[in-house]
């Protein structure tokens, strides 16, 4: 085992180190933190490089390419929980992915949010963000990845609500975080299963990991009480977490209001890893999804990955329709990366681990450039988000622009020369095959034209025509300053740019189908370069029909925003014009969270309603009145005793005192009455004796 | 008639007088007076018993009455005196004024 | 005085303190000086204690026997094992913070701080005592200085809120000791673990079929109707729904100071009693209710969090959040009723389940009553206001504040790297295989706990400032410095939980081997 495979566990500690110390630091020591969590990202960086080339080294000597470190953490009854980190070839390409990203972003930051108040903290939230991410990617065990996973969550809640003082951000980090816990709890619940099936969460230990041969096969044979094998069960629970976490329906929703947060955090979370980690989760568990019962239906999908592949074609379409009526910049990639996210699950439900991961991995790329692009738009037109109130960038940002250019073409899939186009294309072509429907294929494609559609939308609206910033303000009479004029960002915000867009285009080389380098390196092979990868089945009609879609969406799209330029921002816009019901319900995504809001959240508070109302009046009702029953018992107890016990024995005090009183009148107290008294009966006495001694 | 009826005859006289004047009488003073007499009555049937009886020689009715009259005037002297301490107390002695004892 | 702890100079600890606070501290910094220094002894007494214990082994040690009313089969008869230590551990620890929390009481300072000392020494002779005789006192001795404490320095409703505690929990202790009379009387037996013994050799039944007319079928019923009894005690106490009604009110009623030793502590009696009383005793009993207690315990956890949903008051929220997270332990604590045999797969599901009921226990008990003394340096700066729409926007203010108790508020949540999360991830994995349907019901309390805790936070620190607050000053170092200790230890279980289970461990083995 090599030194970097033993110590890979500092790649996530460094930048944890860092936002410690930086959540230490005051707040005005901003270079301080800045370089802090930069030098922490780059050493990452540079180790997960180190990483990468062990693997690639592994593989060329053709020794095995999956190492893993397991140690024991704690003890309950007679066994002990292990965790454990590995490195093979689809960690070390996150890993390098992740670190190269977010150094790109760090420094990115430094010019975005140099004039923030809370840098500091800015810087402190992304380090521990980069840990927790970083952490997911090396986990060998489901348990040490969902908790990475939920502390991306916390942090990913934090970024989003990082200006909390706005109510929508502090709502829309709520939202995040309680839309992906969803998702998360049934995670938790196929954990749990797994767990018990398997006995172990580690995915690979020398044989006893639960992705291991013994264990998927028990799983398999297992079945449930509605005749489901336990592996579908676990696989389609922690698909519902990646779900979450990519915001695929009907989880989506989160992630468009996530745009709240600071441009890089939107580039770098939600665009490039966090929301990806969902795509990953899948890829990691990808023997669970694919586990099938015996040889012979090892052609056909199993269930698991066909909901993938479901979930994932409706999800592309359904927020690529979305994206094409949004009027916010961050919000229309918000949609796509939605969408794309889609695609990826779709890749990996019908073409596997490499095809989704390929296109993970690009679109990480192209769409964080995006993303910064948009930042630096954004930036230069005084924090201005509405693309029909700017055009006419072209020519005051260059470099934005040009960079932009390059992503959005490379979003599009522009053939040949960009990356997106290799990736998207190999997802066709997979789901062109799958053996179980057509279907997905042409919701590829239709997603495929949107994409291009609403891309050449966007930069129509943002890039050309002219700039309508000035008069929106003019238009408003608070506006006592000049007009702002947009200007080109600071070269802390462009270099990271131009970086990022030579990778969108440079990247599609590794995966075109005759140099498939990156679906070897994934399954451990060495690569190898052969033009007549071209000519197997299917590839280039493919090939043919994906350039073509992509040219007739561009093409829609010049023909609706780029025929003529776009004069004011108060407009209707040129799809409204022509179909205004379709365009407000897409304007109004469909109307799901209305949906949401109407049906789940309005449950759930009638039924916290509820609960509270059973407590206040049945359960302390009830008690109430066994109390009151008591306090009755004891007032008919207190009125026998006043008016029953109480009144005879008075009364039988009284008789004695009346006759007491009656005898006590003879006492007169006059000794010569008692004396008459003696004396009647003394005479008495006499005359009796008398009497008697006569007789 | 026997000298000894006789006498007792003039006891019972006596007796009865005392008697009606302790009964009859509202002033305590006099009604003292009447128990002096009925008690003289008492002596009176001790003498007389004492010598028409059965051995007069051994002067045993003398002793009885002159214990008798020693008593008497040692009874006499603490009933005037409670009369007096009655009379400070509440400027009479008329016997149906005091009635403190009744019940 | 003893120079090596045993638990009987640990339980005479605040005792003696409680006396000296009240004839030495005339003035107020005395009496709280004197008070804490005490409790601070009983600290580190435990600590010693929890030197001399060995983990190793899982029976009762630091026994203590010494005969005292042989007649009535009465023995002072102390012990502890992992679980009493820890509760030990807990108690020591929260009693000084709830002293720094009512640092600054006004009224009577000394016999207040008699009174949480006289608390803390029924609360030590609870855990550890092993006879009924004066298990029963200690638990009762618990029952009165919390009720003086609420009755005297309660909120406006605190002469309610009082009665109500102290009549809950008086028919609780009444139908309680009814049970173990009951025992006492055909057995002649008040030692717990001698009882133990019994009902597992089966004597138990067999003593009670001597009861006038009985049978071997009488006997049965009659031992469910004193389980029940006692059961009733203790479902008062954790509390279970629907006997919870009392908490709410006291909660919010108590000084706050008061209300961190009745969450962090008092409701652990409750759980200890079920583990340590009715469990090795009334196993078979129990056994035979083991669905409808499941229900009862799914019922607490969601019902409570659903309930936490709507409050507006900060510490009815933390009150509801508190009778949610016990509903997790008895979630654990009923599952385990499960008849297994021996099959040693299903032993190891019990003692994930039953450690994760300890952790959860100690976890509980730290980050509640840490989060109501957040509360209590809330209300001390807002002048006694404590409603959820109070406030808005204090993290521009209190930066520190909204960091340090927003870390509290997501160990409650059950955030992976802080110490709720291990906890109830023992308590579901071994739940699951035992019960899978009440351990996934019982995740949507885990979902609106979420809900209801970022609410909170979104309310109270986020959003735009509440000019009324805008000069609020930040925690103070002194503050700072008495936070760190519980903020430290939630860190430290979250990452290293071998601290605490390396303990316990034992002691979780020998209960489930005893529970087959």
């Amino acid at each position: 085992m090599t030194w970097i495979v033993r110590n890979l566990w500092l790649i996530p500690a460094l930048p944890a180190l860092a936002a410690g110390l930086t959540a230490l630091a005051k707040r005005h020591q901003r270079r301080y933190s800045a370089a802090l969590a930069i030098g922490a990202m780059g050493l990452s960086f540079l180790l997960s490089l180190c990483a990468f080339s062990q693997v690639m080294l592994a593989i060329t000597h053709g020794q095995p390419s999956r190492q893993v470190v397991n140690f024991p953490w704690f003890e309950f009854g007679n066994q002990w929980l292990k965790l454990g980190w590995m490195l093979d070839p689809l960690t070390a390409i996150m890993l390098v992915m992740v670190t190269f990203v977010g150094l790109l972003i760090f420094i990115y930051s430094t010019g975005y949010m140099a004039h923030d108040d809370n840098f500091t903290r800015f810087f402190c939230f992304l380090s521990l963000f980069a840990a927790a991410m970083l952490g997911v990617i090396i986990a060998n065990s489901l348990l040490l990845l969902f908790m990475c996973w939920e502390l991306v969550g916390l942090t990913s809640y934090l970024l989003i609500g990082f200006w909390y003082h706005k109510p929508s951000a502090a709502a829309a980090a709520k939202k995040a975080f309680i839309t992906t816990r969803i998702g998360d709890l049934a995670f938790l619940v196929g954990m749990l299963w797994l767990f018990s099936q398997a006995g172990t969460l580690l995915f690979y230990d020398q044989g006893a990991g639960c992705l291991e041969h013994s264990a998927l096969t028990a799983m398999v044979a297992h079945l449930t009480g509605i005749g489901m094998a336990a592996s579908t069960g676990i696989a389609l629970l922690i698909f519902a977490g990646a779900v979450g976490k990519s915001g695929q329906v009907p989880l989506h929703v989160w992630l468009p209001d996530a745009m709240e947060g600071p441009t890089p955090v939107s580039a770098l979370i939600h665009a490039a890893t966090m929301v990806a980690a969902g795509v990953f989760l899948v890829a990691r568990v990808y023997p669970l999804m694919a586990a099938h019962s015996d040889a012979a239906s090892a052609l056909s999908a199993t269930t698991a990955l066909q909901v993938v592949t479901w979930i994932g074609a409706i999800t592309a379409v359904f927020a690529a329709l979305i994206a094409v009526a949004q009027n916010d910049i961050k919000r229309i990639l918000a949609y796509s990366t939605v969408s794309q996210l889609g695609y990826m699950m779709m890749g990996l439900g019908v073409g596997g681990v490499a095809v989704g991961m390929f296109h993970l991995i690009t679109h990480a790329f192209f769409k964080s450039l995006l993303f910064m692009g948009a930042g630096s738009v954004i930036h230069g037109c005084h924090e201005e988000q509405d693309i029909r109130r700017m055009g006419g960038l072209s020519k005051l940002m260059p470099v934005t622009f040009a960079t932009y250019a390059v992503g959005m073409l490379a979003l599009c899939g522009f053939p040949l020369f960009f990356s997106g186009f290799w990736s998207k294309d190999a997802i066709l072509h997979a789901a062109m095959g799958w053996s179980i429907s057509r279907i997905p294929f042409y919701l590829g494609s239709l997603g495929a034209l949107l994409t291009a559609f609403y891309m050449t939308r966007q930069v129509y609206y943002v890039f050309f025509g002219t700039s309508r910033l000035a008069s929106h303000h003019e238009a408003t009479p608070a506006a006592h300053t000049a007009p702002p004029t947009p200007h080109e960002s600071p070269s802390s915000m462009t270099f990271p740019l131009v970086l990022l867009a030579s990778c969108a285009i440079l990247l599609g080389a590794v995966g075109t189908p005759a140099w498939p380098w990156f679906d070897s390196f994934l399954s451990g092979e060495a690569p190898i370069f052969a033009f007549a990868g071209f000519l197997e089945h299917g590839i280039l009609p493919v090939m043919l029909t994906s350039t073509l879609i992509v040219f007739l969406g561009l093409a829609l799209g010049w023909w609706f925003y780029g025929r003529q330029p776009i004069l004011s921002a108060d407009l209707p816009d040129a799809l409204e014009q022509l179909q205004p019901g379709i365009f407000r319900v897409l304007q109004n995504k469909f109307y799901v969270d209305e949906l949401y809001e109407h049906t789940v959240i309005r449950w759930n508070s009638a039924l916290a309603t509820f609960s509270d109302w059973l407590d206040r009046w049945v359960w302390n009702g009830v008690v109430m009145t066994v109390s009151n029953l008591v306090l009755g018992l004891s007032w008919l107890a207190r009125s026998t005793d006043t008016y029953l016990v109480n009144t005879s024995f008075d009364e039988g005090c009284n008789t004695v005192t009346t006759s007491g009183k009656l005898l006590a009148r003879l006492q007169s107290g006059r000794t010569q009455s008692y004396l008459r008294l003696v004396g009647i009966a003394f005479a008495a006495l006499v005359l009796v004796l008398i009497w008697s001694a006569r007789s | 008639m026997t000298p000894l009826s006789s006498c007792l005859m003039l006891s019972a006289l006596l007796f009865s007088v005392g008697f009606a004047g302790v009964l009859m009488r509202r002033n305590a003073i006099l009604i003292l007076i009447g128990i002096e007499l009925m008690l003289n009555a008492a002596n009176l049937n001790f003498i007389a018993f004492w010598r028409y009886g059965s051995a007069p020689e051994a002067l045993t009715g003398v002793m009885f009455v002159i214990f008798s009259i020693g008593v008497a005037a040692a009874e006499a002297a603490v009933g005037l005196a409670l009369i007096i301490s009655i009379y400070r107390h509440r400027k009479t002695t008329q016997i149906d004024r005091i009635n403190s004892m009744r019940g | 005085m003893n120079l090596t702890p045993s638990i009987s100079s640990l339980t005479v600890v605040p005792l003696v303190g409680a006396l000296a606070v009240l004839a030495l501290g005339s003035n107020r910094k005395l009496a709280r000086g004197i008070a804490l220094a005490f409790a601070f002894l009983a600290l580190i007494f435990t600590l010693l204690l929890w030197h001399r214990f060995n983990p190793a082994s899982g029976t009762l040690q630091l026994e203590e026997i010494h005969a005292w009313i042989p007649v009535l089969g009465v023995q002072y008869h102390v012990g502890a094992d992992g679980l009493s230590l820890l509760m030990l551990l807990l108690s020591t620890l929260v009693v000084p913070m709830s002293m720094a929390a009512s640092w600054n009481i006004q009224e009577k300072p000394s016999l207040y701080f008699a009174l949480i000392l006289l608390l803390e020494a029924g609360l030590i002779g609870t855990f550890t005592a092993l006879n009924f005789f004066h298990w029963f006192l200690f638990w009762e001795l618990s029952l009165i200085p919390a009720f003086f404490l609420i009755r005297l320095w309660g909120g406006s409703q605190r002469a309610t809120a009082a009665t109500q505690f102290f009549l809950y929990t008086m028919v609780g202790s009444v139908t309680l000791l009814l049970s173990f009379l009951a025992l006492f009387l055909y057995t002649g037996i008040f030692d717990f673990i001698t009882l133990g013994e019994l009902a597992r050799s089966g004597h138990l039944l067999q003593s009670l079929a001597t009861a006038p007319h009985g049978t071997a079928a009488t006997a049965d019923r009659f031992a469910l109707l004193i389980c029940l009894g006692a059961l009733l005690g203790f479902a008062v106490k954790v509390p279970i729904v629907p006997f919870h009604t009392w908490l709410p009110a006291t909660y919010a009623e108590a000084p706050t100071g008061t209300t961190m030793l009745l969450t962090g502590t008092m409701s652990k009696m409750g759980l200890y009693g079920l583990i340590r009383i009715l469990l090795p005793i009334f196993y078979l009993q129990m056994r035979s209710m083991r669905t409808p207690l499941l229900w009862l315990a799914v019922a607490t956890i969601v019902l409570s969090a659903y309930a936490a949903l709507v409050q507006k008051d900060l510490k009815r929220i933390f009150a509801y959040s508190s009778i949610n997270h016990l509903g997790y332990c008895l979630l654990g604590i009923f599952s385990i009723l499960k008849f297994t045999g021996d099959d040693p797969a299903m032993l190891s599901e019990k003692a994930a389940a039953l450690s994760g009921v300890f952790l959860q226990m100690f976890n509980h008990g730290l980050t509640a009553a840490t989060l109501f003394w957040f509360v209590a340096l809330l209300e001390k700066r807002s002048g006694g206001l404590r409603g959820l729409n109070d406030f808005g926007g204090l993290r521009k203010v209190a930066t520190v504040f909204a960091g340090l108790m927003g870390m509290a508020l997501f160990s409650s949540l059950g955030l992976p790297g802080l110490n709720g999360f291990i906890g109830e991830f023992l308590i579901f994995k071994g739940v699951f295989p035992l019960a899978g349907w009440a351990a996934s019901l019982s995740t949507l309390g885990l979902l609106l706990t979420a809900i209801f805790l970022l609410g909170l936070i979104q309310r109270v620190f986020a959003g735009p400032l509440n000019p009324s607050f805008a000069h609020m000053p930040d925690l103070t170092t002194a503050e700072r410095l008495s936070l760190f200790p519980p903020l430290a230890l939630m860190v430290a279980l979250g990452i290293y939980p071998q601290l605490v289970l390396g303990v316990i461990n034992s002691t979780v083995l020998h209960l489930v081997q005893q529970l087959r």
